[in-house]
């Protein structure tokens, strides 16, 4: 098999291979990122094939000759029709109006500011620390007990769109844009400190730097609504349910 | 240099307009210690205006080129010194010459970072007297023995270049002697200016208002001091040896004669294997560099990975990537060289395999950009499956995975033209073979176990046992390798300059990635000062005390490093001329 079909037959496998989330599992790898793996694989692919002195001349011999010789007229003329129809639909496609809006930059966890206000004063997040942490070893019951109130203050204001098993599917969350975020996993706030996850609860969406924009998230602001008591049990309580540990360093 | 640091030192410390906090406390109660200002709180007037010239952009611009050339010429000394003592050590006179002439290939580079060095000066004090002043009010005692130093360094590097061809026989080991001078100098000299600009991100000995405690070692020994010097030693041998490289590429593609050809490519190999040694370890000093940045500033740690700058991550990942694929692909091309090649050839494809989904798992971005289609299917910001590939215990596997495969190229590219000859040589390649499994087994266990399903506090722990067993393969497998080629007998020689000349293009394709990572990485980590002078202490109330959008900053970074290349394309020219002038 010429290396040029070989090349192109690998390339179309990883297409087809990446592709099979998205038909068969709804979970489709977002087209920017699947168009730079894809470059990866046509970068890797190639400098393997032309690593070798015959891999190189073989995989450029097919493309010369079909330029220089004449035999080949047929199929050069073929080629010379179909790439610069193939470009201008591309071309075409990238420059079509559309009706889709942008893609969605947005950092979720955007920098937060050094220091902020609530609660009457200026609050610095660097030594910002969760009140009930130290308790959880030092006075188990009373961080307990922290914690179910906590979760009674998160089922009567944060469920909603927090969703019941917090994972981010509360009953308004579909309507939202950003949604809502789940606790569970690894990917919220099991990459944050507490006194970040503070300042969320305390800022809302309004609270947010430009980058967590474009617009604002529907995410309220609590300062007015809670406690700061209150803010500190509903944020242990979510560690707590979801089995994630705030980000710390080790000293 | 030294009348413009100077000048920069009678600067009056206090600038009339300035307004300071709590004056009056700082005079009191400091009793006969001498009483040092807080960081002063500036105004728009602060900030001289110098025609249509943008402050922020001439400093960049030439603090940016500064660094370029400073990091070739800091480099190519330590390694031009370890090249000669190899010379030395072999008594083989080709690794003097091949010496000499790195040396030579950076000589004009010389100049051009002491003038690029007084530009930025120039451009510091012109445009930011007041932060200047500060700093110099602390740091102005380092400042001088910069200067000095910088003296002691030209006047080795006079000795250690002129003096090569005359310096032999029992003069050669003086002349060693002046190399290493060159070198500590360097060193030294660098080690000096991060100190200046660690401080400015991570002040010490000074408190909340900046008022110093009078210690220069506080200042100077900050929270990312010691990380910032690892990480830019070794950033700046993987730089130098790119360059020479490229120059090498460059000779190797214009050589008129087979032996000219042979000289060249034996020159970028080597120049390419220092530029590979130095990029290894590489990932890890940025590791620590990271880790002590979020540990002295949780904001400072998000702003750098979660916020816009992350984007420039991402980039960094790529070109980091196509850093480790071109590298692979220059060994590749070099077996060529070698009688044994046709034997390891069909390796390539399985590790050209495993790098490229590394490779994917280095790039993943924990929360991709969507098209809201797509963020309507996934049901929110984030991948399922791809998000856990975003996090940093992924990347660490992946990376590990991409030194472990570069280093077996390496292996293939040294066996490629000799055979074991000891009797157990067998035994010995399967040990390697196990010892390959164990080691990638372990990495990706520990990746898997300690980044997703312990506390985060034990992510840097993971990230340990990776480094080591990586370590341990490359330490392993290289004396295994060395002991069952014990009296191995070579095939012939290489065949220097039997390279298809697409590998030459790697090696340019190298230095020019580095160039633009250097340039985008050093804008991110400035950057996260965001709008203060020295972070938490001095407030930037410029007009320019903002971030400037990715793509700006982008934009910046790529024409120096365009205008950067010219510079160095010129430096090769002559260099070539020079040497047909040797001849
Ligand atoms: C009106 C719906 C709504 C309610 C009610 C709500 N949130 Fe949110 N919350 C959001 C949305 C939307 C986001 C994501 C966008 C953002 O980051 O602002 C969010 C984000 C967060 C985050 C940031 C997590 C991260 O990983 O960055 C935290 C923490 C949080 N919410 C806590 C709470 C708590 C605690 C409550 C109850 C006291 C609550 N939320 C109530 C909508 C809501």
């Amino acid at each position: 098999m010429p290396r040029i079909v070989k090349f192109s037959l690998i390339i179309i496998a990883v297409y087809c291979l990446l592709k099979i989330p998205g038909v068969f599992f709804t979970r489709p790898i977002p087209a920017s990122v699947l168009s730079v793996y894809l470059l990866f694989a046509v970068v890797a692919t190639l400098l393997a094939m032309t690593a070798t002195g015959e891999g190189a001349t073989g995989f450029i011999e097919p493309i010369a000759s079909l330029f220089a010789d004449p035999s080949k007229r047929a199929a050069r003329n073929i080629v010379l029709v179909i790439v610069p129809i193939a470009a201008a639909w591309i071309a075409y496609a990238a420059l079509r109006p559309d009706d889709a809006p942008p893609p969605i930059v947005r950092s979720i966890h955007p920098a937060p500011p050094a220091a902020f206000t609530a609660y009457g004063r200026t609050i610095e997040l660097a030594s910002l620390t969760n009140p009930y942490r130290a308790s959880e070893k030092e006075n188990p019951s009373q961080f307990r007990a922290a914690v179910d109130e906590g979760a009674e203050i998160y089922f009567k204001n944060c469920f909603y769109c927090h969703g019941a098993k917090l994972d981010g599917a509360g009953h308004y969350a579909r309507g939202l844009s950003p949604s809502p975020v789940p606790f569970r996993g690894t990917d919220t706030i099991a990459q944050l400190q507490e006194s970040y996850v503070f300042w969320r609860v305390a800022k809302g969406g309004p609270g947010l730097p430009r980058e967590g924009g474009p617009w604002l998230s529907a995410m309220p602001a609590w300062e007015d609504a809670l406690t700061e008591d209150e803010a500190w049990k509903v944020v242990t309580f979510i560690y707590d349910y979801t089995g994630n540990r705030p980000r710390s360093w080790a000293k | 240099m030294l009348l413009l640091l100077l000048c920069i030192s009678s600067v009056p410390v206090l600038t009339p307009s300035s307004a300071f906090a709590g004056d009056a406390v700082s005079q009191a109660g400091t009793g006969s210690a001498p009483a040092y200002m807080p960081a002063p709180r500036l105004k728009a007037e602060d900030y001289p205006k110098a025609g249509g010239v943008n402050p922020r952009l001439a400093v960049w611009f030439a603090a940016q080129m500064h660094l370029w050339f400073a990091a070739f010429v800091l480099a190519v000394p330590v390694f031009v010194l370890i090249i000669e003592c190899v010379g030395v050590y072999t008594g083989d006179v080709r690794y003097d010459g091949l010496a000499y002439e790195f040396l030579r290939v950076s000589l004009t580079a010389y100049s051009i970072t002491a003038l690029t060095g007084a530009a930025l000066l120039v451009s510091l004090v012109v445009f930011y007297p007041a932060v200047m002043s500060y700093l110099v009010s602390i740091f102005g005692s380092t400042m001088l023995l910069y200067a000095l130093l910088f003296f002691v360094e030209s006047g080795a590097l006079y000795v250690y270049y002129y003096g090569w061809r005359a310096m032999t026989g029992p003069w050669k080991k003086a002349h060693v002697g002046v190399g290493l001078l060159l070198n500590a100098a360097g060193t030294s000299l660098m080690f000096i200016a991060n100190a200046w600009v660690t401080f400015m991100m991570t002040p010490a000995g000074v408190d909340a208002r900046g008022v110093f405690d009078g210690n220069v070692w506080h200042a100077v020994n900050n929270h990312l001091w010691n990380p910032m010097n690892l990480h830019r030693f070794i950033a700046n041998v993987a730089y130098g040896g790119s360059i020479v490289g490229a120059y090498a590429a460059y000779m190797f593609l214009s050589s008129k004669t087979g032996e000219e050809r042979g000289h060249y490519d034996w020159m970028g190999y080597t120049a390419s294997i220092i530029a590979i040694c130095g990029l290894l370890p590489l990932p890890f000093a940025g590791y620590w560099l990271t880790a002590e940045i979020y540990s002295y500033s949780q904001q400072m740690g998000i702003n750098l990975m979660g916020g816009v700058l992350a984007w420039l991550f991402i980039i960094q990942a790529a070109v980091i990537g196509a850093l480790f694929l071109a590298a692979n692909y220059y060994l590749w091309c070099g077996m060529q060289r070698g009688a044994f090649a046709a034997r390891y050839n069909g390796y390539i494809k399985y590790i050209a395999f495993v790098l490229a989904v590394s490779f994917m798992v280095w790039f993943t971005p924990h929360t991709p950009l969507l098209a809201p289609a797509e963020a309507a299917a996934l049901g929110g910001q984030f991948h399922p499956w791809l998000a856990p590939l975003g996090l940093m215990p992924a990347k660490n596997t992946a990376v590990n995975v991409m030194i472990i495969f570069t280093f077996l190229s390496f292996l293939l590219y040294r066996r490629s033209n000799r055979a074991p000859a000891v009797k157990w040589a067998d035994s010995g390649k399967a040990a390697q073979a196990a010892i390959f499994c164990a080691a990638i087994v372990n990495i990706v266990v520990a990746g898997v176990y300690y980044g997703y399903f312990t506390n985060t506090v034990y992510k840097v722990a993971s990230s340990v046992i990776q480094v080591a067993s990586t370590l341990f393969v490359i330490i392993a497998c290289s004396v295994i390798e060395r002991l069952i080629h014990r009296g191995a007998k070579e095939a012939g020689a290489y065949k220097w300059g039997a390279m298809p000349d697409g590998s030459q293009y790697a090696l340019i394709l190298i230095a020019v990635s580095f160039t633009w990572l250097m340039g985008l990485m050093g804008f991110v980590r400035s950057a996260i000062r965001q709008h203060w002078h020295v972070y938490s202490i001095m407030r930037d109330n410029s007009p320019d005390a903002f971030t400037p959008t990715v793509a700006y900053a982008a934009r910046v970074v790529s024409i120096g490093t365009v205008v950067f290349l010219a510079i160095i394309l010129f430096i090769f020219w002559l260099a070539q001329l020079g040497r047909r002038r040797d001849e």
